[in-house]
């Protein structure tokens, strides 16, 4: 009889040690992590909202508009580097995401391209005859959005910690998308208020003699200016010089406060430079009105009383809710581009524990009604195997908690499923054991040979699995990634359980019983 | 100590005499899911047809009066909308429509029907997709179906020969394709958790047929005197007892997810159960007795037959 490695035995048994290190602090968590001995690992199994509660939402930046804007400003660019190249041009306007005009005078092409160009070098520019067509090209797009998103994901960040919650997560999601995660957040409603504002502040003077009443009579709005909606009342119309005086960029803070009528109010800072401004513009125009616009609506347009420099207040008919949120997303910045929630799943705490538990009970029921089935048919056999698959519970565990892996609802699933799955490798080698036994091979010699030829069916049969699980996981929608990350770890742990584990399991016993005669 | 046995030790079925009705049996189930699929289609759940979807759970002492709630959602005008017992006496599932209008009109109906519901009820869940997921979501099911099934056939046609492999992938999309047939004849809800349970059920039933190929292969180059017909019998009877040892094993693990692990997974593990059935049942009697259309070459795969000692040759 061959004897069995020492040096393998050891490998083995310090490997099993290893599995129950990193998988202690998931049934010690209770005593808190304080009490955990150092020279444990602190990691513990991170539970999916599923499992935890929590929201999850999916936003996508809306690009269209950030575009459109950017296409404005590049055709005020536009404007003001071919009057200063005293350049006569026309018709400057844009359509369908194009920028457009007619040279006048006699001047090159080339002239007029290597003055468009200076403005950006990646920029489009298209000629026919007089007319000149200017767009944004790929590489133009791909910065805009590049930049815009890093913003973006920046002020969304900002917003949600100024909320106060706890270990939220944000990221990008392919080109235009933001995943947000809130565990423990069990109504997303005000991070989603929160969010739904791009709070793009501006201070614009209103016009000093057309009010409401004149514009619903049908009156157009002059040169220079444009119709806005009350940001309350739709039926309030103001009209408002499109000059911006001063705008959010310049806020330094922003504060819920009361008036002096002692209703809900934002108090806000300038910075230096825009208090200079602020200080010029209400200077200069005492007696007319500054609107207060926010989002492309006007919150307030209060009259100028008399100069103000850095601070001010913003009023309007606000509850202290909506001043709270106001005076936060003015603080954190205005996003760049407006989100749109594309997704959002929530799961309240109560459900989150439920699921826990009914988890717990299923996942312990099913691998014990699978190890009283194994004893049941390959008794001492069937201990072996329980114990490997004991080992093989274990090392799942260590390695989702060391691969920070998210353990969802459906993991659990896929957890007791590999539990069922990976018997099936220790009754693939018992049966080919059998079936040599019966060949008229020694004990040893079929124990041997039983398992040398069951590895190959096992290994074919398991990589076909994880074929399937890796399909999954490239689908990869949350739960269902955390159901194929449990399969996939099951699947490779149970390979190294059920064959070598087993193995040196049944080696041991046959040769230390001497035994002789199997499973009849 | 007497041992269970569920199959005795030396069978010695013909299944491939049952080859004929088997192949009748799988044409009635495929027949049945293109039936349903025409007339019943799927009962797509918010996943893929976008929408809300709300568990709700009555604070009262009372059982939820699902009348009551829903006049009180209808009230809002927000469209189809359906409300069903869900697990316990005490939750419903309301589901609503995917809304007219932009993400933010779905966004605003949820808060509605929260503000609606919260005195009477605990909100468990919410959850809203917009359709422009929904429609990512069911392309990318149907990508990751295919991908899996077309890399488990390259696979096997790698480590067998390409008659296995198609063999295989037949037995496969039998299996895929008739679990879809079971959610849409029952009408349960085919969401993200039926995809994850099809593609793992293909994984089983790969598992099951590559176990039988493999003695199949084994055995073409053992018994080389004998015919192809008695080499498939035997090697389903060989592996057998492998085969119903694990089944059940399998089948015991989802019995008791299915009745213990909540109602989010009653429908997930039904989907396995079904498929674990079924890829057993086509793993025997259609993987393998496609095999008899093909003559597959004993010779050809005799190449390593260096590897088989001595006294195992026939």
């Amino acid at each position: 009889m061959k004897k069995i490695s020492k040096i393998k035995i050891t490998l083995i048994f310090i490997s099993v040690i290893i599995g129950f290190i990193y998988a202690a602090p998931n049934f010690i968590s209770n005593l808190r992590h304080s009490n955990v001995p150092n020279f444990l690992p602190g990691k513990i199994i991170n539970l999916g909202l599923d499992l935890k509660g929590g929201s999850y939402l999916l936003l996508k930046a809306d690009m269209d508009i950030v575009f459109a804007e950017k296409l404005e400003f590049l055709m005020s660019d536009i404007r003001s580097s071919l009057r200063k190249a005293k350049v006569g041009y026309r018709k400057l306007n844009i359509k369908e995401q194009k920028i457009s005009f007619e040279k006048r005078n006699v001047n090159s092409n080339e002239n007029i391209k290597s003055i468009i160009f200076k403005l950006n070098k990646d920029l489009l520019v298209n000629q026919n005859e007089k007319i000149f067509f200017v767009e944004f090209s790929k590489i133009n797009k791909d910065k805009i959005i590049k930049s815009t998103m890093a913003q973006a994901i920046e002020i969304v960040r900002r917003r949600i910690d100024e909320t106060g919650t706890n270990e939220p997560t944000i990221q990008q999601q392919g080109i235009d998308r933001i995943i947000v995660q809130l565990p423990g957040l069990e109504d997303p409603g005000r991070i989603k208020r929160l969010l739904g504002k791009t709070a793009k502040l501006t201070f614009q003077l209103a016009h000093p003699t057309i009010n409401s009443e004149d514009i619903k009579k049908g009156g157009v709005a002059p040169p220079g200016f444009s119709i806005l909606e009350d940001d309350k009342d739709p039926n309030l119309l103001y009209m408002i010089n499109k000059r911006v005086m001063v705008s959010g960029e310049m806020l330094k803070d922003a504060t819920s406060s009361f008036d002096r009528n002692n209703s809900p109010s934002v108090s806000f800072k300038l910075s230096a430079l825009g208090g200079k401004k602020f200080g010029r513009v209400t200077g200069k125009n005492i007696g007319r009105d500054f609107a207060i616009v926010l989002d492309g609506k006007v919150v307030s347009a209060p009259t100028i009383q008399s100069q103000i420099f850095s601070s001010g207040q913003i009023t309007g008919n606000f509850s202290l809710q909506e001043t709270n949120d106001l005076a936060l997303v003015l603080r954190s910045g205005a996003l760049p581009a407006p989100m749109v929630i594309l997704e959002e799943r929530s799961v309240g705490p109560g459900l989150g524990s439920d699921s826990i538990s009914s988890g717990k009970i299923a996942s312990l029921l099913g691998i014990i009604a699978v190890m009283i089935f194994m004893i049941m048919t390959y008794g001492s056999f069937g201990v072996f195997a329980n114990i490997a698959l004991f080992c093989n519970i274990v090392f799942l565990i260590a390695l989702l908690s060391l691969l920070q892996a998210t353990l969802t609802l459906p993991g659990i699933a896929g957890i007791v499923l590999t539990m069922g799955m990976a018997v099936d490798a220790n009754v693939l080698i018992f049966e080919r054991i059998k079936e040599e036994y019966k060949m008229g091979r020694k004990i040893y010699d079929a124990i041997e040979s039983g398992f040398q030829k069951a590895v190959s069916t096992i290994i074919d049969a398991n990589l076909t699995t994880l074929f399937a699980a890796i399909a999954l996981f490239s689908y990869g929608s949350g739960p269902i990634k955390g159901f194929s990350v449990t399969l996939m770890i099951g699947i490779l742990t149970s390979m190294f359980t059920a064959i070598i584990i087993t193995k040196y399991l049944v080696l041991f016993y046959v040769k230390k019983k001497d035994i002789n005669k199997i499973f009849y | 100590m007497k041992y269970l046995r569920l199959i005795p030790s030396d069978t010695n079925f013909n299944f491939l005499k049952f080859k004929k009705f088997a192949f009748l049996f799988s044409l009635l189930i495929l027949l049945g899911t293109v039936f349903s699929l025409l007339f019943n289609s799927l009962n797509y759940g918010i996943d893929f047809k976008g929408g809300i979807l709300l568990e709700l759970r009555s604070k009262n002492v009372n059982l939820p009066d699902i009348n009551d709630l829903r006049n009180k959602i209808s009230s809002l005008d927000v469209g189809e909308i359906s409300i069903q017992k869900f697990g316990k006496e005490t939750d419903v599932l309301v589901r609503i429509q995917k809304q007219e209008g932009d993400e933010k009109n779905q966004i605003k109906v949820i808060e509605r029907v929260k503000s609606l519901t919260i005195k009477d009820y605990e909100i468990r869940r919410s959850e809203f997709v917009g359709p422009v997921v929904g429609e990512e979501l069911k392309f990318a099911g149907i990508l990751a179906v295919c991908l899996a099934l077309l890399s488990i056939m390259i696979y096997i046609w790698f480590r067998f020969e390409w008659q296995f492999s198609i063999a295989a992938i037949i037995a496969l999309t039998h299996d895929v394709f008739s679990t879809v047939g079971l959610f849409s004849i029952l009408q349960l809800e085919f969401n993200l958790a039926t995809i994850a349970a099809i593609l793992t059920t293909a994984g089983y039933s790969i598992n099951d047929t590559v176990v039988i190929f493999d003695r199949v292969r084994e055995n073409l180059r053992r018994y080389k005197s004998k015919d192809h017909y008695y080499i498939y019998n035997k090697s389903i009877n060989e592996t057998l007892s492998r085969t119903v040892m694990t089944s059940v094993t399998t089948l015991i693990a989802l019995l008791i997810i299915f009745f213990f692990g909540g109602a989010v997974l009653a429908d997930f593990s039904l989907a396995m159960i079904w498929g674990v059935l079924i890829g057993t049942f086509s793993s025997i009697f259609v993987a393998v007795s496609l095999l008899t259309f093909f003559n597959i070459n004993k010779g050809e795969q005799v190449n390593n037959e260096a590897n088989i000692p001595e006294y195992e040759r026939d």
